[in-house]
C-alpha cells in the first residue's frame, strides 16, 4: 500500500472510531471531553475531528466545540482542547414541523427561547420568579413551573439554591447566542 | 457617652443597611451601579473609628466584602455592556411580550441546533449480555439463606490467632513503619523524582499480598508517612513517602481518594499492561 493510501486508511479508522465515541451516549450527558478523544484517537485528534466534521458536512450535522470557559479568542491551545466538550450537532435549521417530530410542542419552544434570551439579556443569571412572570403572560400558568423545572432537567437552565436561572451546558452546545438576540431584534413587532 | 453611644448605633443600623443593599445587589443581579460606592465608603470611614468591640469590627469587615462584591459586578456591567451580546433587557422584554409564540419559535430555530445523539443496541452487546443471562445464577440461589454453623466456644492461644492471621505478630504501628521503611528503600533503589508509581510498590506476586499492601499504603498515607500525586489526564499515581511524618489533621481538609485494586488490574500489572 503506497504511503498516501495507508494515511487514508489510518483516518478512516480513526474516523469511525469518532464517530462511534460521538454519536453513542457514553456518559451521563451527551458529547465527549477533549482528552477522552485524545486518548482513544491519539495527539492528532482535532485533524480526525475536521475530517469526520468534513464528512458530516453532506448530512447537514456538524462537530461542535464547547469550550470550558469561553471560545478562546485565539488557536485553542491543546490544554484548551482537552478539557473542552465535542458533540455533534445539526448544522442547519429545522422547521417547526419537524420539532413537534422530534417531541417538542410549539408553546414548550417558545418558552425556552423565552427563557434564554431573557437570561441571556440578564448577564446569564434572573430570578426564577422574573422568568416565570414572563412566561405566564402567554402559557397557562399551571404550565409555567412544569416547563422551567423541564427546561432544568435537560440542562438548557440551571438554577441554584437562590432561585436564580442560568443558563446550562445544553445551551452553549446547540443555541447560538449572538444569532438568537440579534433576529429577535430584528424581529418587527 | 450617652452621645457617642448613640452615635455607635446609628453608625451600624448605617452599616447594617448598606450590607443588606448589597446584598440584594447581589442576589437579586439588579444595577450594581445603584449604589454609590463613594459615599458608602465615607461611612465606613466615618465610623471606623468608633469600633471597639469585635462584633462592630466584624460588621465593619463584612461591609467591606459586600462593598468589594459589588465593584467586582460594576466591573462585570461595564465588560458586558461593552460585549456583542449586550442587549438592553427592556428593550427585549418588550420584544418577548410583543412577539408572537409563532414568530419566537421560528427565531429561535434559526439559532438552535440540537445535539444529536443515539441510543442503541447492537447485535454484540445483545450476544454478551445473553451470555452474562446464562451465566447468572437464578436468585433462589444466590439469596439463599446461609444458616451459620454452630461452633462451640473454646479457648485460644495467641500463637493460633497469629497463625490464622487474626492477629500479627507485630503491633500495627510496628508494621506500618516497617512499610514506610520499605517504601523509602524502593523509591531510593526504583524511583524517580524521590516517588514510585503506586502499582510498582503495591504489586506482588500473589493477589492478596498486593490487596495487603495497598491496604497497607492506605494507612501510609492516612497517617501522613506518604502522600499520593495523581495526574489523572495521564492516568498515573505516583507515591512519595516524607522523610518525617506529617501530621496534616487540622491544617487542610483530608479527602478520600478511592483506588481500586481488582484482581483484572492486578493481572494486567502482572503482564506489565499497567503503568
Amino acid at each position: 500500500m503506497s504511503k498516501r493510501g495507508r494515511r487514508k486508511a489510518y483516518y478512516a479508522r480513526k474516523v469511525k472510531t469518532a464517530t462511534h465515541m460521538l454519536f453513542f451516549r457514553r456518559h451521563r450527558k451527551p458529547g465527549v471531553k477533549g482528552w477522552e478523544l485524545r486518548r482513544r484517537l491519539g495527539s492528532d485528534y482535532p485533524k480526525v475531528l475536521s475530517v469526520l466534521d468534513n464528512y458530516l458536512k453532506a448530512l447537514d450535522l456538524q462537530v461542535k466545540t464547547v469550550f470550558e470557559v469561553e471560545k478562546p479568542a485565539e488557536k485553542p491551545t491543546p490544554e484548551q482542547l482537552d478539557k473542552a466538550r465535542f458533540y455533534i450537532i445539526l448544522r442547519g435549521e429545522l422547521t417547526p414541523k419537524e420539532t413537534k417530530m422530534i417531541g417538542w410542542r410549539i408553546d414548550d419552544l417558545a418558552g425556552l427561547a423565552i427563557a434564554i434570551s431573557y437570561i441571556m439579556s440578564k448577564r446569564g443569571k434572573t430570578p426564577r420568579k422574573e422568568v416565570e412572570e414572563l412566561l405566564r403572560d402567554k402559557l397557562p400558568g399551571w404550565r409555567v413551573g412544569i416547563n422551567i423545572d423541564r427546561y432544568i432537567r435537560y440542562g438548557y437552565l440551571m438554577q441554584d439554591e437562590n432561585e436564580q436561572l442560568y443558563l446550562d451546558w445544553r445551551t452553549r452546545a446547540e443555541v447560538d447566542q449572538k444569532a438568537l438576540i440579534d433576529i429577535l431584534l430584528g424581529v418587527e413587532t | 457617652m450617652q452621645a457617642k453611644r448613640q452615635r455607635k448605633k446609628l453608625g451600624r443600623e448605617k452599616l447594617q443597611r448598606v450590607t443588606e443593599m448589597c446584598r440584594s445587589v447581589e442576589e437579586r443581579s439588579i444595577d450594581p451601579f445603584l449604589i454609590d460606592v463613594d459615599e458608602v465608603i465615607e461611612v465606613i470611614k466615618e465610623y471606623f473609628s468608633e469600633w471597639e468591640l469585635p462584633e462592630d469590627l466584624c460588621l465593619d469587615a463584612e461591609t467591606i466584602h459586600h462593598i468589594a462584591s459589588v465593584i467586582r459586578l460594576q466591573g462585570d456591567w461595564v465588560k458586558h455592556r461593552s460585549t456583542s451580546l449586550y442587549t438592553d433587557p427592556f428593550l427585549l422584554e418588550q420584544k418577548l411580550t410583543r412577539t408572537g409564540r409563532e414568530e419566537i419559535l421560528e427565531t429561535f430555530l434559526k439559532a438552535w441546533h440540537p445535539i444529536v445523539e443515539m441510543e442503541q443496541i447492537s447485535l454484540h452487546s445483545l450476544a454478551e449480555a445473553i451470555k452474562y443471562w446464562k451465566s447468572l445464577l437464578p436468585l433462589s440461589e444466590r439469596w439463599k439463606e446461609i444458616l451459620p454453623a454452630e461452633i462451640e466456644a473454646g479457648l485460644t492461644t495467641r500463637e493460633e490467632l497469629i497463625r490464622q492471621r487474626i492477629l500479627s505478630d507485630k503491633t500495627f504501628s510496628e508494621e506500618l513503619e516497617s512499610f514506610w521503611d520499605e517504601l523509602k528503600r524502593e523509591v531510593k533503589e526504583n524511583g524517580k523524582n524521590r516517588r514510585i508509581r503506586y502499582w510498582d510498590f503495591i504489586g506482588a506476586g500473589s493477589y492478596e499480598e498486593t490487596v495487603h499492601r495497598a491496604f497497607m499504603t492506605s494507612f501510609l498515607v492516612t497517617y501522613g508517612y506518604a502522600t499520593l500525586e495523581i495526574y489523572p489526564l495521564e492516568e498515573e499515581i505516583f507515591i512519595k513517602p516524607y522523610e518525617k511524618q506529617v501530621t496534616k489533621i487540622g491544617k487542610k481538609q483530608l479527602i478520600s481518594i478511592p483506588i481500586a485494586v481488582t484482581a483484572e488490574e492486578w493481572t494486567r500489572w502482572k503482564k506489565g499492561e499497567l503503568t
